[in-house]
C-alpha cells in the first residue's frame, strides 16, 4: 500500500474500490430477497385474495396447497402485490422488516415492552456483564497457564477440548437450576455468556503471552529483568493483537450465549424471548426484526472492539500501517 | 523443621488452608485436602517431560474434578434437581441407552451431519466460483466475515417454520451456520499459493483447472480444514438449539428441554455427555483427516 494521505482523491478512490463490490453484493442479496418474497408468500396471498372475492386459478384450497410456489405465482400474477404486505408472511419483505425495526425502536418509548431497544438492552447488559467476567477470568487463567507448568499441562488440553463440546446445549439447564436456587434475572444469562467467552480468551491469550521468541526473552534476561518485568514489558504488550482477536470472537459468542439463555425462561424479555415469542405466535416480522436487532448489536460490539484494537495497537506502535 | 518450611512454602500454605477448611467445616476440609493433594501430585508429575505425562497430567486433572464433583454432591447432600452426582448420571446413561441412541441418530446423524455435508459442500463450491472473479471476492468476503460473526442460531425459528419440525429444518439451520466460516476460510486459502508458484505452473502451460487442482487446492487445504473444524463444532450446536424451537418427540435438544422441565437433570447430563462425546469425536475425525491430507504442512510435522 502506498502511504495514505498525500493525495486525498487517491485515498478516496481506494476506499471506493473497496466499498463498491460490497455494496453491489449487498444490493444483489436484497434483490434476491425481494425476488424470493413473492413465491414464498404466494400461498397466503392467494388465500386472502380468494377470501376477498378475487378470481384465483385453482379454486380448491387443497389443490393450491399441493402446488409449488412458482407454479401458483405464474397462474395468479394478480396476487403478487399482496405477497409484499401480508401480516404474517412466510418471508417478510425487507421493507416490512425495516418498517418494524423503525416502529419498534424509534417510535416506542424505550421503557415499553414493545420496544426493541428495551429488549436489546436486556440482552446487551447480560452480554456485557458475562463478557467482562469471562474475559477477565480468561486472562487471569492464561497468565497462570503461562507461568505454571502444571497448570499448563492440566488445564490447557481441557480448555481446547471444551471448545469442541456444544456448551450452548447446557444453557437451558443452567438457567433452570439457577432459577431453582433463587438466582434470577441477569446473572444466569451472564454466566452462560461468561462461559462462552472464557475459552476463546484463554486460548488466544496463552498464544499471545507465548508469542515473544526465545531471543527476546533471552535479551530481557541479559538485562537481568525479573519475571514480573518480563511479563509487563514484553509478554503482555506482545499478547495484545492476540487478545483483541480473541475478544472479538468472545463477545460474539457472549451475545449468542445471552440470546440462547433467554430461550428457556419464557418471554421474560430480551432478544431471545422476542425470537421465541415470535415463533410461538407466527409473528414472522417480529422474528426477523429481532434477528436484525441482534445482528446490529453483534456488529456494533465487534466493531467497537475493532476500533479499540486499532487505537491501542497504533499507540503501542504495533499497527499494521 | 524451619528448613522444611523454607523449602516448601507452598506446601505449608496448602496445609494451613486445609486446616482452616477443617476448622470451618470438616467437609470443606476434606474437599480442600483432596484438591490440594491432587494438585501437588500433578505439579510433581509435570516436572517429568516424558510422552506419558503429557496425557497423564490432564487425565489426573480431569479425574480430580470428577472426584471432587462426586464427593461435594455426596457430602453436602446436593439434591438431584440441582446437580446430580457423576455416578447418578452414569447410571441414568446405562439405563437409557436406547433413548439416547435414538436422540443421537435424530439430532447428530440426520440433522447435524447432513447439514454439515450440504453446507460445507455448498460453501466450497461457492468459494471456487467467486474466486474466479476478484470483484465478487472483494464484495463477498467482507459480507461473509460479517455474517460469520452474527448470532446465526437466531435464524432457527424461521427455518423451523419453513422446513417443518423434523430433521430437515435442523439440517437447514446447520447449513446456514457452517456455510460462512467454510466459505471465508476457503477463499482465504485459495489466495495462499504464491505468485512464484503460480508462475511456475504457467511455465508448465497448466490451465486454470490444472493449476487449481494441482497447486491451489492443496495449498488451500490447511485453511479449508480450519473452516471445517470450526464448522464441526457449530453443526451440533445448531442442530441442538434448533430443536428448542420445535421438534418431533425425539432428539437431543428436545430431550434436554423437556427433561429440564421435568427436573430430570440426570437425563440432561446424560444427553450432554453424548453431545460432548459426539462433538469431540467429530472434531477429532476432521482433525485426523486433516493430518492425513496436509501431512506436508509445518503445523502437522
Amino acid at each position: 500500500m502506498p502511504p495514505a494521505g498525500i493525495f486525498p482523491d487517491q485515498r478516496r478512490g481506494r476506499r471506493m474500490r473497496r466499498v463498491v463490490p460490497v455494496l453491489t453484493v449487498v444490493t444483489v442479496l436484497v434483490a434476491l430477497w425481494y425476488a424470493a418474497v413473492a413465491p414464498m408468500n404466494i400461498h397466503g396471498a392467494v388465500d386472502i385474495a380468494a377470501r376477498g372475492g378475487m378470481a384465483v386459478t385453482p379454486e380448491a384450497p387443497a389443490e393450491r396447497r399441493a402446488m409449488g410456489g412458482w407454479a401458483l405465482l405464474v397462474q395468479n400474477t394478480g396476487a403478487v402485490p399482496l405477497t409484499y404486505n401480508l401480516d404474517r408472511p412466510q418471508l417478510p419483505a425487507p421493507h416490512q422488516v425495516a418498517a418494524e425495526l423503525w416502529d419498534t425502536t424509534a417510535m416506542k418509548r424505550v421503557t415499553s415492552k414493545r420496544s426493541l431497544i428495551y429488549h436489546g438492552w436486556i440482552t446487551l447488559s447480560a452480554t456485557l456483564l458475562g463478557f467482562a467476567i469471562g474475559s477477565v477470568m480468561g486472562i487471569v487463567l492464561a497468565v497462570g497457564i503461562v507461568h505454571n507448568r502444571a497448570m499448563d499441562m492440566s488445564v490447557m488440553p481441557w480448555a481446547i477440548a471444551s471448545q469442541t463440546i456444544p456448551i450452548l446445549a447446557i444453557a437451558p439447564m443452567i438457567i433452570v437450576v439457577l432459577n431453582s436456587v433463587g438466582v434470577q434475572g441477569l446473572l444466569p444469562k451472564a454466566m452462560i455468556s461468561a462461559y462462552l467467552s472464557f475459552f476463546p480468551v484463554v486460548v488466544g491469550m496463552v498464544k499471545g503471552l507465548r508469542s515473544p521468541d526465545a531471543m527476546q526473552l533471552d535479551l530481557l534476561r541479559t538485562y537481568s529483568a525479573s519475571g514480573g518485568q518480563a511479563f509487563w514489558k514484553l509478554r503482555l504488550p506482545a499478547s495484545m493483537p492476540y487478545l483483541f482477536t480473541s475478544l472479538k470472537i468472545g463477545i460474539a459468542a457472549s451475545l449468542v450465549g445471552a440470546i440462547v439463555g433467554e430461550l428457556p425462561t419464557g418471554a421474560a424479555g430480551g432478544l431471545g424471548a422476542r425470537l421465541l415469542a415470535g415463533s410461538y405466535y407466527g409473528q414472522t416480522i417480529q422474528i426477523w426484526s429481532a434477528l436484525f436487532g441482534a445482528a446490529i448489536v453483534a456488529a456494533a460490539l465487534v466493531g467497537i472492539i475493532g476500533v479499540l484494537q486499532r487505537v491501542t495497537l497504533k499507540r503501542m506502535g504495533m499497527a499494521e500501517g | 523443621m524451619s528448613g522444611f518450611f523454607a523449602r516448601y512454602p507452598l506446601d505449608l500454605l496448602g496445609a494451613a488452608l486445609i486446616a482452616l477448611g477443617f476448622v470451618v467445616d470438616w467437609r470443606l476440609g476434606v474437599i480442600l485436602a483432596i484438591w490440594l493433594l491432587a494438585w501437588r501430585a500433578n505439579t510433581a508429575l509435570a516436572r517429568f517431560s516424558t510422552p506419558g505425562t503429557r496425557y497423564l497430567v490432564p487425565a489426573v486433572f480431569g479425574a480430580t474434578l470428577l472426584a471432587l464433583w462426586q464427593i461435594t454432591v455426596r457430602l453436602y447432600d446436593v439434591p438431584g434437581v440441582i446437580l446430580p452426582a457423576p455416578t447418578d448420571i452414569a447410571a441414568r446413561f446405562a439405563v437409557s441407552t436406547d433413548i439416547l441412541w435414538a436422540d443421537f441418530v435424530q439430532t447428530f446423524v440426520k440433522g447435524a451431519l447432513s447439514g454439515y455435508a450440504i453446507g460445507c459442500a455448498a460453501a466450497f463450491a461457492t468459494a471456487i466460483l467467486i474466486d474466479r472473479t476478484p470483484f465478487l471476492r472483494q464484495g463477498l468476503l467482507p459480507v461473509g466475515n460479517f455474517i460469520a460473526a452474527l448470532p446465526i442460531v437466531g435464524t432457527a425459528p424461521i427455518l423451523v417454520m419453513w422446513f417443518g419440525f423434523d430433521w430437515q429444518s435442523k439440517a437447514a439451520v446447520v447449513v446456514v451456520m457452517v456455510f460462512f466460516p467454510v466459505l471465508v476460510n476457503t477463499v482465504q486459502g485459495l489466495a495462499e499459493a504464491s505468485a512464484m508458484q503460480k508462475d511456475l505452473m504457467r511455465t508448465y502451460a497448466a490451465g486454470y483447472w490444472q493449476t487449481l487442482i494441482k497447486l491451489r487446492l492443496p495449498a488451500a487445504l490447511p485453511f479449508v480444514f480450519n473452516g471445517l473444524k470450526i464448522a464441526s463444532t457449530l453443526a451440533l450446536i445448531g442442530a441442538i438449539v434448533a430443536e428448542f424451537f420445535g421438534s418431533p418427540v425425539v432428539g437431543m435438544g428436545f430431550r434436554i428441554s423437556t427433561s429440564v422441565g421435568q427436573l430430570a437433570l440426570d437425563m440432561v447430563w446424560a444427553e450432554i455427555t453424548v453431545a460432548a462425546l459426539a462433538g469431540s469425536l467429530f472434531y477429532g475425525a476432521v482433525a485426523l483427516i486433516e493430518r492425513w491430507m496436509t501431512f506436508w504442512h509445518p503445523s502437522q510435522r
